[in-house]
């Protein structure tokens, strides 16, 4: 009846998951207590989860990764403190406890806090930019978010009902097969990452079709802003690279459940063969998740220079450039695989030509603020450090790229720091600093200063104390992933990293207290221009936060900077562009398929790593006969009459004339 | 940006169009009803004739492999052309974009697995003759 599931699946002996699994049930039923005692499900349920307006979906997806973001945290502190306490000794964390905790902290990092992150920020940002009222395919966009949610739910759900993999957060072949891993570990792996990577396809597909089908009148592909060029290259890549993994991982899941052979060691398999293309996706990977923050740093670095961004068709030569040669140099994750010296000399030369096209924009933002008038708000500092240390790990980077010199780093701690030193300053400054750039146009106030500048400097400083020795012990000859060590000389590097993870919780601490204090203080922090940061693309020329339709008329776009454009002529005509008439707005109407969507892949899922197969076919009636019905509706737009618009847009329209009267004044 | 340069990538831009959206029936030897037809019929023949090149001793034996290629290959560029609508004219770009990206990222994915698990056994130490014998 309930397949391999049964009461020995809750480690009633382990007291840390329990006990944190506890306060995560706990917490999470404080919170649905609290919205049901003030009543807000009817709101929650139709404003928000089913919601099929793109930034709303994308808040929700931001808000999704920041959960995620703690979690994977947690992982990291109990790995470093575990490291330090087990020097000459067990420590507090059994063997088969912190592989567990590798093999999250590495799976949650990625795929549920890193992709939703940057997933959200393009979504909220994207049609914004493009002067569109949505994306192309609206309720699509809230199955993906659904589909990822329960990727997430998964891979929770392992903490206290069985066990998460033990196998890294790449489950290579032969220890993923059931000979080596018999438990429902790497099954939940599978399941929730097949499941979320559904989701990441069909955005993929969506933001793809949005930035080639739907830009404002105007707007060829040389006048879209540099954030939409580097997401449609992230999304390309996305609808190339994700089917990769989805069929590498569906083999895998033949092999074990259905005793297939192809990475086993016996039978003709060849384990080879799942290094070779789990990295044909993983390496596109990285530049997915890194593509987006360097589009946002370069809106960032222009706004607050108040220049227009050096050398715009060379920064879009210079992403397409990425997004092709990202699949030339998969193999440099296995140089020591076992292929001869041709191979991974071209493997080697490709990696290193790579990091030009990265070279070509660092030096584009170097040359975006030379001479321009530099500001030096939160969202600046998240970019210049990221620009100071992201090229640190680019240089580590190509030189891990000479296969020699890989031969011996390779599996070290100095690559564990080379790859966080790129993917923390490249992707999680990148997320902080579009979360701080946007959060103003998501809800109308801005964050507060002193504590972000506050959560920059501490994280910063964590974030080295941590990686520069990590560095060095990695030199020093030690391997990643150990559980308990043995050498004297690798202890104090490994002491100065766990006093690192301490400052950078601290760091966590001040972004948690600034978004308490800046949501308490939101009238002080209030902006009604809908433009905080003087800002140059056409999400800062509708309000804040935007009304559902985004924009009364679609914008005109003339050039490369059209609110810029619209902005200088109103100060020197002294009067807003004038917009006489209005017409009605079809928007799509809110639909419940992507949260019930869910609901059923979450059984799917559940059912499928416990082995429930009738849950499992009850799941899949329920997903298809949900999609059917949506297929079927007979009213997927409603309309918002041409007065309403008006009437939205007058406050818009107040706003701005007051700017401009300040401005007036000023000047 | 002169303003010939963005006249004409407005062109593109509208004329572009989505699978599904666009007029087949003009001018277009693929469009309408006859289109369909022919294309079915081109599939039809270069079906029957993989068969034939395959269980029939009409080709040179060694060149069957070859001619399968080619006839498959024909067989895709039919699909693409009569069922899928892609034309190498300019409302087509995206469509023609996609395809050659597609084809590329195939190309270096199953090129490059193929050339690196033909050269795993290079670092490996050599066996003399005996041992070679004994491996399974």
């Amino acid at each position: 009846m309930l397949g391999k599931l049964d009461w020995s699946a809750i480690p009633f002996d382990q007291p840390i998951p329990l006990g944190a699994a506890l306060i995560v049930f706990l917490a999470a039923a404080a919170v649905l207590g609290w919205i049901s005692v003030k009543g807000y499900w009817p709101y929650l349920w139709s404003e928000w989860l089913t919601s099929v307006d793109h930034k709303r979906i994308g808040v929700m997806y931001i808000v999704l990764a920041m959960l995620m973001l703690l979690r994977g945290f947690v992982d990291a502190i109990m790995m470093r403190t575990q490291q330090v306490l087990a020097i000459h000794g067990p420590g507090y964390l059994p063997p088969e406890h912190y592989d567990q905790i590798f093999s999250a902290h590495g799976t949650i990092m990625i795929f549920f806090a890193a992709m939703p992150f940057m997933i959200g920020l393009m979504n909220f940002v994207v049609p914004l930019q493009l002067g569109i009222r949505d994306v192309a395919f609206p309720t699509l966009n809230s199955v993906s978010f659904w589909l990822t949610a329960t990727g997430a739910l998964l891979v929770n759900i392992s903490l206290v009902v069985g066990e998460f993999a033990r196998t890294g957060w790449l489950p290579y072949a032969p220890l993923s097969e059931t000979t080596y891993s018999p438990g429902v570990g790497v099954d939940y792996y599978l399941w929730s990452i097949q499941i979320s990577g559904v989701g990441t396809l069909l955005t993929g597909v969506n933001l793809v079709t949005t930035i080639l089908k739907m830009r404002a009148p105007g707007m060829g592909y040389l006048r879209m802003p540099m954030f939409c060029w580097t997401s449609l290259a992230s999304n390309l890549l996305i609808v190339a690279a994700f089917p990769i993994l989805t069929a590498t991982l569906a083999m895998l899941t033949l092999d074990r459940y259905l005793g297939f052979h192809f990475f086993t060691n016996e039978a003709g398999g060849n384990q080879m063969m799942f290094v070779n293309l789990i990295w044909a996706w993983g390496h596109p990977e990285v530049y997915i998740l890194v593509l987006p923050a360097f589009g946002l740093y370069s809106e960032i670095f222009s706004t607050f220079s108040s220049k227009p961004l050096f050398g715009y068709r060379s920064m879009v030569a210079a992403t397409l450039f990425i997004c092709i040669v990202s699949f030339m140099v998969w193999l440099h994750h296995f140089f020591t695989m076992g292929a001869g010296a041709d191979v991974n000399a071209a493997f080697g030369i490709a990696t290193s030509v790579i990091a030009v096209g990265t070279g070509v924009k660092v030096y584009n933002w170097l040359f975006t603020m030379y001479g321009g008038r530099v500001r030096f708000d939160t969202p600046m500092l998240w970019a210049l450090g990221f620009v100071t240390t992201f090229t640190i790990g680019g240089m580590t980077g190509v030189l891990l790229a000479v296969p020699p010199a890989d031969f011996m780093l390779h599996n070290s701690l100095f690559l564990v720091a080379h790859f966080h030193n790129v993917i923390i300053s490249g992707v999680l400054f990148g997320a902080f600093a579009g979360f701080t750039y946007w959060f103003p146009k998501a809800f109308g106030f801005r964050l507060h200063e002193g504590w972000g500048k506050a959560a920059f400097w501490v994280t910063l400083a964590g974030y080295i104390l941590v990686f520069a020795p990590l560095y060095a012990v990695g030199l020093l000859g030690m391997t990643r992933r150990l559980q308990h060590i043995d050498m004297d000389i690798w202890a104090p590097y490994l002491k100065v990293a766990a006093f690192g993870i301490l400052v950078m919780i601290a760091g966590a601490a001040c972004q948690i207290t600034q978004l308490v204090v800046s949501i308490r203080r939101r009238e002080e922090l209030r902006d009604d221009t809908g433009d905080p940061w003087d800002g140059r693309s056409l999400e800062w020329s509708t309000a804040s936060p935007p009304p559902v339709f985004n924009y009364a008329r679609l914008p005109q776009v003339e050039n490369e900077e059209p609110y810029w454009t619209v902005k200088q002529r109103a100060l020197e005509e002294q009067s807003p562009a004038d917009e006489e008439s209005y017409e009605p707005i079809e928007m799509p109407r809110n639909s419940p398929t992507g949260f019930i969507t869910a609901f059923f892949s979450t059984l799917i899922g559940f059912a499928l790593i416990w082995h429930i197969w009738w849950l499992a076919i009850v799941g899949f009636i329920g997903a298809y006969a949900t999609f059917v019905v949506f297929a079927w509706r007979d009213h997927g737009d409603y309309e918002i009459p041409a007065d309403e618009v008006a009437r939205i847009d007058g406050e818009r329209k107040a706003a701005e004339l007051a700017w401009l009267r300040r401005r007036e004044r000023v000047a | 940006m002169t303003d010939i340069d963005s006249r004409i990538d407005e062109d593109l831009d509208r004329r572009d169009s989505a699978p599904g959206e666009e007029s087949i029936t003009e001018h277009e030897p693929a469009g309408g009803l006859p289109g369909y037809l022919l294309g079915f019929g081109l599939a039809i023949l270069l079906t029957i004739a993989s068969f034939l090149a395959a269980q029939t001793g009409l080709i040179y034996q060694p060149a069957v492999i070859s001619a399968l290629v080619v006839l498959a290959i024909a067989q895709m560029g039919v699909h693409l052309v009569f069922f899928l609508h892609l034309t190498t004219g300019s409302d087509n770009t995206n469509n023609v974009l996609a395809l050659a990206f597609g084809v590329l990222i195939v190309t270096l994915v199953v090129l490059g697995s193929i050339w690196i698990m033909g050269h795993l056994n290079q670092n490996m130490a050599p066996m003399s003759a005996h041992q070679a014998e004994m491996m399974p």
